[in-house]
């Protein structure tokens, strides 16, 4: 501790506890609607998210390497288009292949399943791309820094900016869609009882394809955001993320959509005030400790509704 | 015609040349439990049909098996003669067959007028883009559901809760609505499984009456399992009893109050 600890810096841990957080938020999302609707812990999600990863590195690559593209807007639009697209064919592929055949069995057994495809996902990407960490030149530098010269500055890079507008986008776009649409309007109703959505004519099963389509899908925003954050990926990032987003899921209340977006940016602000103001190796300590507080305290999470049991 | 070769079916039923729902022989068995045997019986367009029993007695069961909850281990269902036993749930409530529960299965957490939007849902166009875009044919068809949803809440005295959250209706306006979203979807066939427990008199006798409104003004036949006697009789044309899985009696209210059978299940031997 220096006692130098000023406001500016207080400011600089909130964006960067912001910045991850939303990233954790993304990934969350995935995690918290496929519980919501089928009650199973989809532990492929992280590599969902790692994948998605590599798509995005590789498209950009392709982009401006292979078609001399230059302008970063396109190639931003891009490469969020063509990951989100391939990375959604991979959750729903997922789901048809490892879970949908297991849906009547008890729920253990699809939760063995998705370990599985989780550890086949980090494999076969090792296969192809290697297991060495792949990188990229930054695409997007520079920022503003805000404070005096010769103390400590704000830093706010326009990466930086970009995640957090990318984030809020996308998740006004999923609110929207859940709260407003008819689709989103079966996705509550298939959260709520499955069964009786399932009797009043409703084709479940394409509802729960949605699910696993919109979560890959939102974990493919954030593959490509990290991925021009970081510039540096290898195939088992997918592994931390998604155990931080779980983390956040459960922490938001696992079921809840606010709850995701939520326990994101409270688990990115919490890992970024600890390793400021403790030290760096602390940062996890802090987030899981604040996870089994949670837990204990309000064992259904900040947002969460208690279980109805149902009969 | 082999309504004919139906025994226990009265006069009435067997002169219906067509009948809506056709059950034959229906058997289910979980295990070594006969939990149904061997029940039959005939529903007309728009006819009001009660089985009754002790508890235990298999009405459910049959109920499951109709709706395709279960099934059934031996026997036929006919919905306009159709077989639909085996059938999955969705694709049975698709025919026109549609049914409440016994402990009520809304949608707790969405408001009213959401609980009858969502059971429009196949019949409304539900792709992906035109919802993203809200195409004027989504606009169109999305206010004549809420027109349809707003239809049904007035009839059952619901509109003014319309934006309410379902779980937080009393039990009564909770019955009323799972009603509700039966109905908008004009169902050829209505199956309430208790649908007076847990109502006091006044709610009985509304309920009465709502059945008797459906059935003149929207044409719909209903089979209801039911122990509130004064409702059955009141209200069925005709009555099935069941005892221990098996049919003991089948008949108009009238013929079932006289049946010395009914009489030793309902009150023991003297």
């Amino acid at each position: 501790m220096s006692g130098s600890f000023s406001i500016l810096e207080f400011i600089q841990q909130i964006i960067n506890g912001l910045t991850l957080g939303s990233i954790y938020a993304l990934i969350a999302i995935g995690y918290t609607m496929v519980y919501g609707i089928i009650g199973m812990i989809n532990f492929a999600h992280g590599e969902i998210y790692m994948i998605s990863a590599y798509i995005g590195l590789l498209t950009i690559t392709a982009l401006t390497v292979q078609f001399g593209i230059e302008s970063v807007p396109l190639i931003l639009l891009a490469t969020l288009f063509v990951s989100i697209a391939i990375t959604s064919a991979y959750g729903w592929t997922i789901e048809r292949v490892a879970y949908r055949p297991l849906r009547s069995q008890s729920r253990l057994i699809p939760l063995i399943s998705a370990i599985g495809m989780s550890i086949f996902l980090q494999n076969y990407v090792q296969i192809g791309q290697g297991a060495r960490d792949l990188s990229m030149q930054p695409l997007i530098t520079g920022g503003w820094r805000f404070g005096p010269d010769g103390g400590f500055q704000v830093y706010l890079s326009y990466m930086q900016v970009l995640i957090a507008t990318a984030t809020v986008i996308f998740m006004t776009a999923l609110t929207l869609f859940i709260t407003r649409s008819r689709l989103g309007r079966a996705c509550r109703a298939c959260s709520q009882d499955l069964t009786m959505t399932n009797l009043l004519g409703i084709d479940t099963n394409r509802v729960i394809s949605l699910t696993f389509v919109l979560g890959a899908g939102l974990a493919a925003v954030a593959g490509v955001l990290i991925s021009l954050y970081i510039g540096k990926i290898n195939p088992f990032i997918g592994f931390e993320a998604g155990i931080k987003a779980f983390t956040a899921a459960v922490l938001g209340g696992i079921g809840s959509i606010p709850g995701a977006m939520l326990g994101g940016v409270v688990l990115g602000l919490a890992e970024s005030f600890s390793s400021a103001y403790l030290r760096t190796e602390y940062k996890d300590v802090v987030a899981f400790g604040l996870l089994v507080l949670v837990l204990l305290f309000r064992p259904t999470g900040l947002l969460g509704k208690p279980e109805i049991e149902k009969v | 015609m082999s309504l004919e070769s139906n025994p226990a079916a009265t006069a009435e039923t067997t002169s219906t040349p067509s009948a809506l729902l056709e059950v034959r022989q229906l058997s289910m068995r979980f295990g070594g439990l006969l939990a149904v045997d061997g029940v039959s019986f005939d529903m007309r367009p728009g006819q009001i049909f009660a089985i009754i029993g002790p508890n235990g007695a298999g009405k459910t069961t049959v109920f499951n098996c109709i709706g395709g909850f279960y099934r059934p281990t031996s026997g036929t269902v006919l919905l306009d003669g159709q077989p639909i036993h085996g059938l999955p749930s969705h694709r049975i409530a698709r025919q026109g067959l549609v049914r409440t529960f016994q402990n009520l299965r809304l949608f707790r957490t969405m408001t009213v007028v959401e609980n009858l939007l969502i059971s429009q849902h196949t019949q409304l166009e539900t792709r992906l883009l035109s919802g993203l875009f809200k195409t004027p044919k989504y606009r169109r068809t999305e206010t004549e559901a809420l027109e349809r949803a707003v239809f049904w809440l007035e009839k059952v005295g619901l509109l003014h809760l319309a934006n309410r959250e379902a779980g937080n209706l009393a039990y009564g306006q909770q019955r009323r609505l799972e009603i509700a979203r039966c109905m908008i979807t004009h169902p050829k066939l209505l199956l309430l499984d208790e649908p007076a427990a847990g109502l006091n008199p006044q709610e009985t006798r509304d309920l009465d009456r709502l059945i008797n409104a459906l059935r003149s003004e929207h044409q719909v036949a209903v089979l209801l399992i039911e122990h509130d006697m004064s409702l059955v009789m009141g209200i069925s044309d005709d009555i099935l009893v069941m005892e221990y899985g098996r049919p003991i009696a089948t008949g108009t209210p009238a013929e079932i109050q006289r049946n010395p059978r009914v009489i030793k299940a309902y009150l023991g031997e003297e």
